[in-house]
């Protein structure tokens, strides 16, 4: 790497102590560099190549523990448990299709993958694959031929399931119909479809069994209580970590779309949805660490609590999972929530936006929203319980990021209902009757009134909205 | 395993030619919820505002008994400005307002424009087309989105409530339709055509085509657009109701120029009878999804 080095030196930024020299040697330097890295590169690229290929043969030569095929029935029935809050109909069943026959497109910056076919039918589902093989799968991220799959299937979380667990899921996938439909072939680009690719990726990023729940900084927060306490925040950990897989989206991922710090759940970007998964580690945006233990344990199963409503993926997550969970389940997660390490960060410097579009934010705000959203933004509640809730000082609206506001406003929604709340008020779709540049400033408006101090909105962040 | 993952990543940016071009490839739109060239997808097709120049007034006289009783507690809060909001009521009617934006106050769109009318219309139609549109028999993004995450106790409530509710149509405009193609369209309507195996709509919908009770819809009141999109959207397996599907057989067997002056001479047929009681009398094509 000298070329730059002399090319700036031919500048004479110095010309006492630069040396003389025959003005063809840069040149030549810079040519031997090259050759240099043209024989080093590729070497350097077979050894990683040949290093990740190798540590794959010799995790797959590890033995996996035996696990017997099981149709006892309390284990079934925790499989089925289990399968919720893990969600794998999230994306093995979709909407209007035969369930858990996959099938689900999901979009990533790296192409378009299609979940696979979880029922037992043999040629396209798991019909052949044995406990063993599934455990591969949950543990190593190996499908049964060996293939290395793509982490869209979050093994990297389920990797920190226990063995128990996984093989009572999938007994109880066993005893689902089996339907035979085969999985379209994933769309993705090259190098991403080469599986050289994905095994030099887990290298780096993935290690089987390497539980983000082991190495958690807070992991002796509960060093000082009793052991029934300390109980309750391993399993709220391993709920959290490792089946809910909730670092999935409350993480942040780095370009190659490994997770940066699972376990901290800073807050992430559900792209493909275009919603934000807030931080859960900032009070700010979804930390609960100022909730009550019950208000957390309770706003898991309703999806809707007087602090705010489950919206977007998120109303997903509670429609098909959390709304399933056990009381204690949904108490440990809670008090694990409760207590991730408080991570606030600064607001930036609150610039207001030009008075005319505050203007005309200021008038839609009170032709559409004040009836239901107060027109202080204060909220309204009917017979006494809250109904719409309030924009005034609502971090929702609030966050850095404004696309889970205009999500909202534009393609409007209901909380999931849920048992603890079956009947939610809604919020209408306003695409359909206020241009981008009316929701922009009416967004604007809310994050910069009554309090609330956020970053304006503009037509192009409306526009840009999937 | 820092130093191994820096390495790593150093080579696979310079051997694999991962740059950031490659690393920021749009995200792929690959949504289960397309939309229907047929049918056409409103979600950014921006349509007359139906419902939004004044506050929906409160349906008091026609409210179904169940909801009247607590339909009447308004919230107690004053506005700090002193401006008055629209009063609240614990009932399924404000349950729903999210709804009305599109589909009208009391769920009475007109013929205007595309969205249909809900009132009147019978609950188990309702209650299958919001089944539908959650699971994917019919492709609507916004009401996918709205619906996708309720109960089938929600969905069976808000149908009950468009429902029962009674109120009037208004004036239908006219169909715009020659002699001709009138006399073709009633022909349709009224008799069908058994040559191609096409029964009379009045066979199932009933003479005034408004629909049988408790999961035949009424014909009338709808907007020409939202009929031809409906035809359209069955013809071409967009749209898809339970097995057998008996109206994707019907709209099959129609060609475009059926589908426009039918759509066209209902559209301009005022409205107003209420749906026929249920009947156990046999429809001449099966059909799907009509148990209560």
């Amino acid at each position: 790497m000298s070329g730059p080095e002399h090319a700036s030196g031919a500048a004479p930024r110095d010309a006492g102590s630069w040396p003389a020299q025959d003005p063809a040697r840069p040149m030549k330097t810079f040519l031997r560099g090259l050759l240099g890295l043209a024989i080093a590169l590729p070497v350097m690229a077979l050894l990683l190549i040949a290093g990740a290929w190798g540590r794959e043969l010799w995790l797959s030569g590890r033995p996996a523990l035996s696990g017997a095929e099981d149709t006892n029935p309390a284990l079934i029935a925790r499989g089925a448990y289990l399968a919720r809050v893990a969600n794998c109909a999230g994306c093995h069943s979709p909407r209007g299709g035969a369930p858990l026959a996959g099938g689900l497109p999901l979009g990533t910056p790296f192409g378009t993958l299609f979940s696979s076919n979880l029922t037992p039918d043999p040629e396209t589902g798991l019909g052949r694959w044995s406990a063993d093989d599934f455990w591969r799968a949950m543990h190593h991220g190996r499908s049964r031929d060996g293939r290395l799959l793509y982490p869209a299937f979050p093994y990297t979380s389920y990797t920190a399931m226990s063995r128990e667990d996984a093989d009572a899921i999938f007994a109880w996938l066993r005893q689902q119909p089996a339907v035979r439909q085969a999985a379209p072939a994933h769309q993705l680009g090259w190098p991403y479809r080469w599986q050289t690719a994905l095994a030099v990726w887990r290298l780096m990023y993935f290690t089987p069994g390497d539980a983000p729940s082991q190495d958690e900084p807070g992991a002796d927060r509960g060093a000082s209580r009793g052991e029934g306490a300390q109980a309750v925040i391993a399993r709220g950990r391993y709920l959290v970590q490792a089946v809910g897989h909730c670092a999935e989206c409350h993480a942040p991922r780095n370009r190659l779309g490994a997770l940066r710090d699972a376990t901290g759940l800073r807050g992430g970007w559900v792209g493909v949805q275009g919603w934000t998964a807030p931080s859960l580690a900032d009070p700010r945006a979804a930390g609960v660490q100022d909730w009550s233990e019950d208000e957390v344990a309770h706003w898991l199963r309703a999806g809707w609590s007087p602090r705010g409503a489950a919206l977007g993926p998120m109303a997903d997550v509670v429609a098909e999972s959390l709304q399933h969970l056990s009381e204690a389940d949904a108490r440990a997660i809670a008090v694990y929530l409760r207590g991730l390490p408080r991570e606030a960060t600064t607001p930036a410097e609150f610039k207001p936006a030009p008075p005319a579009q505050l203007d005309l934010g200021r008038q839609v705000y009170a032709k559409h929203c004040a009836d239901c959203h107060g027109d202080q933004g204060q909220g309204r509640r009917i017979d006494g319980q809250p109904a719409y809730p309030p924009l005034a000082g609502n971090r929702a609206v609030t966050l850095d990021a404004p696309q889970n506001l205009l999500q909202t406003l534009a393609d409007g929604g209901y909380a999931p209902t849920t048992a603890a709340h079956p009947r939610p008020y809604g919020m209408p779709p306003w695409r359909q009757v206020l241009s981008e540049e009316e929701m922009a400033a009416v967004a604007t408006v809310i994050r910069q009134s009554w309090g609330n101090q956020a970053p304006a909105v503009t037509a192009q962040d409306v526009l840009r909205l999937r | 395993m820092n130093r191994t993952r820096i390495v790593a990543g150093v080579l696979i940016a310079a051997v694999l030619g991962l740059g950031p071009s490659t690393a920021s490839v749009v995200f792929a739109q690959a949504s289960p919820t397309s939309s229907s060239p047929v049918a056409p997808d409103a979600k950014h097709a921006r349509t007359a505002p139906i419902a939004t120049a004044a506050p929906a007034p409160r349906p008091a006289p026609v409210v179904p008994a169940a909801t009247a009783a607590s339909a009447t507690t308004l919230d107690e809060e004053a506005s700090p400005s002193g401006r008055p909001l629209r009063p609240l009521s614990n009932d399924i009617a404000e349950r729903v307002q999210a709804c009305t934006l599109c589909h009208g106050p009391q769920g009475r769109a007109t013929p205007q424009g595309y969205f249909p009318r809900l009132a009147g219309k019978p609950a188990g139609y309702l209650f299958n087309q919001l089944q539908a549109f959650r699971d994917g028999r019919r492709h609507h993004a916004l009401m996918a989105g709205l619906l996708r995450n309720m109960s089938d106790d929600y969905l069976r409530e808000i149908a009950g409530y468009f429902a029962a509710l009674d109120v009037p149509y208004p004036a239908p405009a006219p169909s715009g339709l020659g002699a001709e193609q009138q006399a073709r369209a009633e022909r349709l309507v009224t008799q069908g055509d058994p040559s191609r195996r096409v029964p009379a709509c009045t066979a199932c919908h009933g003479p005034s085509m408004a629909g049988r009770q408790p999961a035949i819809p009424g014909l009338l009141g709808l907007p020409r657009d939202y009929l031809v999109g409906q035809l359209g959207a069955w013809r071409n397996g967009l749209r898809r109701a339970h097995a057998p599907d008996c109206m994707a057989d019907v709209a099959r067997a129609l060609s475009a120029d059926d589908v426009a002056v039918v759509a066209s001479w209902l559209a301009a047929r005022p409205a107003g009878a209420h749906p026929e009681p249920p009947s156990s009398a046999p429809l001449p094509v099966a059909c799907g999804g009509l148990a209560p």
